[in-house]
């Protein structure tokens, strides 16, 4: 058909486009990760992966398996709610190979976050000015930091 | 260590619930863990917010969050009685070592953390183009790392600013409910460090969660619900004029 | 915290899609008003804007090949863009920029200067030598098939073609928009409008740009400028243009009226952050000054010096104030802080990726296309092919 024969440019184009569509579909099949679209409209993998990232914050369970002592003492005091790890810091290595020892908290510093006096904090929580407070002597001087309250058998 | 007879026998059994509680299960290495087991969310109770930073900084060690980006931070809003629409708020280094002291000034103050809503309809996973960021099918908001472009479309498209493009990896990142842990029937960072129970992982699939009692006794509110994002971090005593 | 003012969430001080993001929207719309004005001729059968036909249909390939460096510059992992081509989301306006664009490139713009330029291809491929010839046998697609019929055929195809390309331009360009404009946590960008005026200042912006290089070329070419053709652009220009001004005009009496939320954070910022590049520069100096001067070669009637010189300043004054418009669209909606408290700064960098000298040379180099792509396949007839046959 002379119609075919004055149009075949326009063929030769179209097959450039099949030909390279062609191509797109072989190499998505290759590339697309495996695990794409197992859940949605993601890697199926990735979930595993992220779960699987390293804990550095042990619990407080695994500290009390251990520190039963401490444990006690805390259980009965003002504290009884604030996790080891809220002032000890991040404990999975320690937990993991006890004879890495934990650096003791500055107390100067870790009490005086919370306990610092200011118009910001709720009013029914214990905060003081540490300044008038203490004379410059370390909280633990007076206080048990595992059962802090004074009056009740937290003194030292 | 010396230890007593005694003890270890208090010991051993008390460390193997522990490590049983240990393996509670990544999707992977136990089948304990189930992901349709789950719905995850957080329960944030503004009245016990002290301000002091614990999971700003707790959070930056379990997650090794680069300095000057935050996966969760504490505002602390100043408040007048006669203009409640102009807050005057600060988030010094996201709170991460606290907040200066706020003198008495007969204002009202609170502390607000902020943190990735989890949203159940989020426009950030909405935007991706390529599949990078979604939510699992136990309901949290994940980044895979591996395969972000960093477009940063998403950062744009979060209401709450909780995303960020990490300096290093050049992905998009963000809270990822330690993911790592909470399948390890362990608790997100911040929850773990706060000192007061300000906040607290909740598992909205549980039945036996403290949060649906909580829930039918107290009024909680999401941050901006006129989004309709579905957002999953539910706050007690949130006053109107927070952002 | 530097170049901070009030409050912003923390992670909202460093701005993360910086001025290549502002460029991207920019060259693409020039694509788009480009092939716009060539479509006038081929479609609307505007004869009288002829001259510029070819020319606009290589200025809109120039800038095409040129479209996608911004975004892979930008990029945190630019080897991971072909995750766009194997698994777009389809939720995602961003994720169908890849097959927009390949659609666009391969289907019309290629094809149909390909179909425009068939014949003096074939002829090139036989009257030149060496590494040339190559070039010009490999683009005649193993065809050298002239004859009146087949060229008729091209004619036909061509037609349909451009037909399907203007929503095509549309879409190339549009879907930016949509990009910004369907994101409700930002209210600066969050309208139904945005794609609309983002495609009206891009046949604004796009016609400007034919309209100057053709002005300049054929200056070069020590040839008369075709005033009737010019002043056809021009006038079309001018009406795109109020329709254009007044979907912004618009926009922000509909902001003003409604005054939501947003709205006094938003006014401040356009009043101090945006005063320069959005009042000054897009609103007065762009827009209002090029509409009055046009507006006055409508109705009086200057000669043809006053009028080349009024159409080379608007023009320049145009393809300014579009850039504006997408600064202040791109930077702006990133400049204050979602908590409606505060503002940030951009601070463009100079030497790096995604710094200001990189922009410049990505404005250049369609430039640098344009003007091989002229050489290559010379927009103006004979005598230019055989000049460029006997340059071999």
């Amino acid at each position: 058909m002379s119609a075919f024969k004055e149009a075949r440019h326009l063929f030769h184009f179209a097959g450039l486009f099949v030909l390279a569509f062609l191509v797109f579909l072989v190499v998505r099949h290759y590339v697309v990760p495996k695990t794409f679209g197992e859940y949605g409209h993601y890697r199926g993998a990735s979930i595993g992966e992220i779960g699987n990232l390293p804990v550095k914050f042990a619990g407080h369970q695994t500290c009390e398996n251990c520190h039963t002592d401490i444990l006690d003492v805390k259980s009965k005091g003002k504290h009884a709610h604030v996790n080891c790890e809220a002032c000890h810091g991040a404990l999975a290595n320690h937990a993991d190979d006890p004879t890495i020892k934990p650096v003791l908290p500055d107390t100067a510093v870790l009490c005086a976050r919370c306990h610092t006096a200011s118009a910001a904090k709720p009013k029914g929580f214990p905060q003081v000015v540490p300044a008038e407070h203490s004379n410059g002597l370390p909280c633990q001087t007076c206080h048990n930091p595992h059962s802090p309250a004074m009056d009740a058998g937290g003194a030292k | 260590m010396n230890l007593s007879r005694r003890q270890i026998l208090i010991l051993l059994p008390a460390a193997a619930v522990a490590w049983k509680s240990v393996l509670a299960g990544t999707p992977e290495d136990s089948p304990n863990y189930r992901m349709s087991d789950h719905w995850w969310g957080m329960l944030i109770d503004i009245p016990k917010c002290i301000g002091c930073g614990n999971c700003v900084r707790a959070c930056a060690t379990e997650n090794d969050v680069p300095d000057g980006h935050f996966r969760t931070w504490v505002e602390r809003y100043n408040v007048s009685d006669e203009d409640m629409t102009n807050p005057h708020v600060i988030s010094p280094d996201g709170g991460k070592e606290g907040f200066p002291v706020a003198e008495e000034d007969g204002e009202k103050y609170f502390f607000v953390p902020k943190m990735c809503n989890h949203c159940a309809d989020s426009p950030c996973t909405q935007v991706c183009p390529v599949g990078a960021t979604f939510i699992a099918p136990d309901g949290v908001v994940l980044v895979d790392q591996k395969y972000c472009l960093g477009c940063a479309y998403c950062v744009q498209a979060c209401p709450y600013g909780c995303r960020y493009i990490h300096p290093q990896k050049e992905v998009a990142d963000k809270c990822t409910l330690c993911y790592h842990r909470i399948t390890k029937g362990l608790t997100t960072a911040c929850c773990e460090s706060c000192p007061t129970g300000a906040r607290q992982l909740v598992d909205l699939k549980n039945p036996k969660d403290p949060i649906h009692e909580f829930l039918k006794t107290h009024n909680v509110q999401v941050l901006k619900p006129q989004m309709a994002t579905g957002a999953k971090v539910f706050y007690n005593g949130l006053d109107g004029s927070v952002r | 915290m530097s170049g901070v003012e009030g409050y912003m969430y923390p992670n909202e001080i460093t701005l993360y899609w910086s001025v290549l993001i502002v460029l991207y929207p920019y060259i693409t719309g020039l694509v788009a008003g480009a092939f716009i004005l060539a479509s006038l001729e081929r479609v609307f059968r505007v004869e009288a804007v002829k001259p510029t036909y070819r020319l606009a249909l290589l200025t809109a390939l120039a800038f095409l090949l040129v479209a996608p460096l911004p975004l892979v510059l930008h990029l945190g992992h630019p080897f991971r863009s072909p995750e766009m081509y194997f698994t777009p989301h389809d939720t995602s306006a961003m994720a169908m920029f890849g097959y927009v664009y390949m659609w666009y490139l391969m289907a019309v713009l290629t094809f149909e200067i390909w179909l425009e330029y068939r014949r003096d291809i074939v002829l090139l491929s036989q009257s030149s030598k060496g590494l040339l010839r190559l070039i010009y046998k490999v683009m005649t697609l193993g065809s050298s098939n002239i004859s009146e019929r087949s060229l008729v055929i091209d004619e036909k195809v061509g037609w349909i073609v451009t037909l399907i390309g203007i929503p095509s331009a549309f879409l190339l360009h549009g879907y930016v928009g949509f990009i910004f404009g369907s994101i409700k946590a930002n209210p600066w960008w969050s309208s139904p409008l945005m794609p609309v005026v983002f495609i009206f200042s891009a046949m604004v912006s796009g016609i400007a740009g034919v309209m100057l290089l053709y002005m300049a070329l054929t200056k070069l070419r020590k040839q008369k400028i075709d005033m009737h053709c010019v002043d056809t652009i021009a006038m079309y220009m001018f009406y795109i243009f109020i329709i254009d001004f007044s979907l912004e005009m618009l926009d922000l009496i509909h902001r003003i009226y409604e005054a939501d939320e947003s709205f006094r954070s938003l006014n401040f910022m356009a009043h101090t952050k945006l005063f320069f590049s959005q009042i000054v520069l897009q609103i007065i100096i762009g827009t209002l000054v090029p509409l009055v001067l046009l507006f006055l070669t409508q109705v009086v009637k200057f000669t043809e010096v006053v009028r080349k010189r009024i159409y080379v300043l608007c023009g320049s004054l145009i393809l300014i104030s579009v850039f504006a418009m997408r600064w202040n669209v791109v930077i702006g909606g990133q400049l204050f802080s979602k908590s409606f408290l505060g503002y940030t700064t951009y601070k463009m960098a100079l030497v790096t990726r995604e710094g200001l000298l990189v922009s410049i040379a990505l404005t250049m180099l369609p430039l640098f296309f344009l003007w091989a792509l002229v050489k290559l396949l010379p927009p103006w007839n004979e005598k230019s092919a055989h000049q460029a046959v006997a340059a071999d």
